[in-house]
C-alpha cells in the first residue's frame, strides 16, 4: 500500500491555502502509508533563478556556512533557507550542475532531493503529521503540489527510500504499488551511466524517466513507454512545473481517484483524501482509466 | 427514520447498531449522514432494513449485505456489495473496483459507470450497471446475471462459468472462453425483471448475451495455450 494526494491550483486565490488543504489530504492518507511521508510543493521562484534543495541527517553541521561555501566554490551567489533537516539553496540554474559536483566534496553526508525553479521536495522518515509539522507544510503556498506516504515493500525505511522522486529539473515522480523488474532495470539504467542511489524500486522507476528524457522523450512519452517497459504495479503521479500527470500500469489495482472544480484538480488514493476540499460536494468526481496518461497544464 | 452521524459516533457503533437490528424491527428506515468516503459502512447486515447513506463510500460498503437496502447517495470505493448474499445495494454515483465481487445473491444497481472486476467469480448475484464497466470484469464468473447498458473493457468474461452476461453497448475484447451466444424468449425474460428492478430505461431487445464456451472448465493439455 501507500498513499498519493495531489492538488493542482486553478483559481489563484486558493494558492495561499495549497499548504493547508494539502497537508490535511497527506494525513487523512496515514493508514495507508505511516513509514514515511514527503511533499513535491511548487512555490515561488526562486531569487537567483534556481532552487537545489537538500537534506542532512546533522543539519547544525552541514549546513552552517554551506551557502557561503559553495558559493566561493563555484563562483556564485547562492543564499540557503533551512527547514529542519532540509536546506533550500537558491543560485544562478546555469550553477546547477556544477553545484551538484561539488556539493559531494564539500558536504559527504548531505542527501539530493530536488532541483529546479520552482519546486522543492521535503521528506523523511516517520508519521505524516509529524513530517508536515516538522516541515511546517500547512503554511506554504504555491500552485500544485504532490504528497506521498509509504508504506515501504520493495526496500528499507530511509530518508532516501520516501517519495517524491526528483527526475530533473521542476520534476518528480510518486509511485504507489511495487515493480517487479527493478534489479535489471536499474543494471541497465546504471550502465547508461545514470545515478541510482538505493535499491528502491521507485528510484529505477524515477531513473527511467529521467533516462527517457535524457534520450529525447517528452515527460508524456516517457510515461507512455513506462507502460511497456515497467512490469509491475504502479499508479504514478509526476509533478512538472507547469502541472502534474497521472497514469496507472493497465491491471489498474493501486486505487486513484480524481476530483475537478473550477478551483482546482486534486488527485487521492481514495476519495477519503479529497472529502475536505472547497466544493468537493459538486465536483465531477472519476476513476482515472488504465493505462492511460493524464495531464493537467497551466 | 434514524439518523447516525458517522463522524461523531464512529464507524464501529454504526455496524454495532445496524447489526442489533432483528428481523422484526420497528426502526426499518435509517440514514447515515458524513460517510466521508469512510471504509466497510453498512458491512454485514442480516435485517430488512433500508440504510440510506449520504455521500460516497471507501472500501467495501455493504459488504456481506443479506436481507437489507442499502442506498448509496454518492460514489462507491473498491469492493461494493462484496460477497452479498441477499437484498439490495444502489450506488447512485459510479463504483470503483470489484465491485460485488463473489456474490451470492441479491441485487446491486451501480446508477454510474463501475470500473475494473466488476462482479469478478460473482455466484449468484444479480448486477446491473447503468453506464459502462472497465476490464477483466465478470472474470470466473460462476452464477448469477451481470446486464451492461453502457460498454464493456476488455477481457469480459475471461474464464466464465455459467454466468450470464448481457451488454447493450460495445464490447472492447472477450476474455478466453467467453462467447456472444443466442438472445433465447427466457434470457429476454429475465433481462425485463432485472431492468425493470433496476429502474433502468432500456428495452431487453437492445442487448447482446455472453456466456461460457465451456472449453476450459477442465484442465485439458490441448487448450494449454489459452489459459
Amino acid at each position: 500500500m501507500c498513499g498519493i494526494v495531489g492538488l493542482f491550483i486553478k483559481d489563484k486565490s486558493l494558492e495561499p491555502q495549497l499548504g493547508a488543504l494539502l497537508t490535511d489530504m497527506l494525513v487523512t492518507m496515514t493508514d495507508r502509508g505511516p513509514d514515511s511521508a514527503g511533499i513535491a510543493i511548487y512555490g515561488g521562484q526562486s531569487e537567483n533563478g534556481a532552487k537545489l534543495t537538500l537534506q542532512s541527517d546533522n543539519p547544525e553541521v552541514d549546513f552552517a556556512s554551506l551557502a557561503e561555501d559553495l558559493g566561493k566554490a563555484i563562483d556564485a551567489s547562492v543564499t540557503g533557507r533551512i527547514i529542519d533537516t532540509h536546506i533550500v539553496l537558491s543560485l544562478p540554474a546555469d550553477k546547477i550542475a556544477q553545484a551538484r559536483l561539488t556539493l559531494p566534496d564539500l558536504r559527504p553526508s548531505v542527501k539530493f532531493m530536488s532541483t529546479g525553479e520552482t519546486m522543492e521536495i521535503y521528506k523523511e522518515v516517520g508519521l505524516p503529521k509529524d513530517v508536515a509539522a516538522r516541515f511546517e507544510l500547512s503554511g506554504m503556498s504555491g500552485s500544485h503540489g504532490i504528497g506521498h506516504t509509504r508504506m515501504a515493500t520493495e526496500s528499507a525505511v530511509t530518508t532516501l527510500g520516501a517519495h517524491p522522486f526528483s527526475t530533473g529539473l521542476d520534476q518528480c515522480l510518486v509511485h504507489n504499488g511495487s515493480l517487479s523488474n527493478h534489479n535489471s532495470l536499474r543494471r541497465k539504467l546504471r550502465r547508461e551511466g545514470i545515478q541510482i542511489e538505493t535499491e528502491n524500486d521507485t528510484e529505477v522507476g524515477a531513473a527511467y524517466l529521467t533516462w527517457k528524457m535524457q534520450t529525447g522523450s517528452s515527460l508524456g512519452e516517457a510515461l507512455e513507454s513506462s507502460l511497456t517497459d515497467l512490469d509491475g504495479f504502479f499508479t504514478f503521479v509526476v509533478g512538472t512545473k507547469d502541472g502534474f500527470g497521472v497514469v496507472r500500469d493497465p491491471i489498474a489495482c493501486k486505487p486513484a481517484v480524481m476530483a475537478e472544480t473550477d478551483q482546482y484538480v486534486a488527485f487521492g488514493s481514495e476519495y477519503r483524501a479529497l472529502v475536505n476540499l472547497p466544493g468537493i460536494e459538486g465536483a465531477r468526481v472519476w476513476e482515472p482509466e488504465p493505462a492511460t496518461v493524464y495531464f493537467w497544464n497551466h | 427514520m434514524q439518523t447516525f452521524d458517522l463522524e461523531v459516533r464512529g464507524l464501529r457503533a454504526l455496524n454495532e447498531t445496524l447489526h442489533a437490528q432483528a428481523g422484526n424491527t420497528n426502526q426499518t428506515v435509517w440514514e447515515v449522514i458524513n460517510a466521508k468516503g469512510s471504509h466497510a459502512i453498512a458491512v454485514g447486515l442480516d435485517a430488512p432494513i433500508e440504510v440510506n447513506v449520504k455521500g460516497s463510500t471507501g472500501y467495501y460498503c455493504a459488504g456481506m449485505n443479506s436481507q437489507a437496502t442499502v442506498h448509496v447517495h454518492g460514489s462507491a470505493g473498491p469492493g461494493v456489495a462484496e460477497n452479498m448474499m441477499s437484498g439490495t445495494v444502489i450506488i447512485e454515483g459510479d463504483a470503483s473496483q470489484y465491485a460485488g465481487a463473489t456474490g451470492h445473491g441479491g441485487l446491486l444497481v451501480i446508477k454510474g459507470n463501475a470500473s475494473s472486476r466488476c462482479g469478478i467469480s460473482m455466484k449468484g448475484i444479480d448486477i446491473v450497471v447503468h453506464g459502462n464497466i472497465g476490464h477483466m470484469s465478470a472474470f470466473m464468473a460462476q452464477s448469477g446475471n451481470l446486464v451492461v447498458l453502457g460498454n464493456a473493457g476488455d477481457a469480459l468474461g475471461d474464464s466464465l462459468y455459467e454466468a450470464r452476461l448481457f451488454v447493450r453497448g460495445s464490447v472492447k475484447s472477450l476474455g478466453a472462453d467467453c462467447i456472444e451466444k443466442e438472445m433465447r424468449p427466457e434470457h429476454i425474460e429475465i433481462l425485463r425483471d432485472l431492468l425493470e428492478r433496476a429502474d433502468a430505461d432500456a428495452r431487453p431487445e437492445e442487448f447482446k448475451r455472453y456466456g461460457s464456451a465451456r472449453k476450459l472448465y477442465n484442465f485439458d493439455v490441448d487448450n494449454a495455450a489459452a489459459y
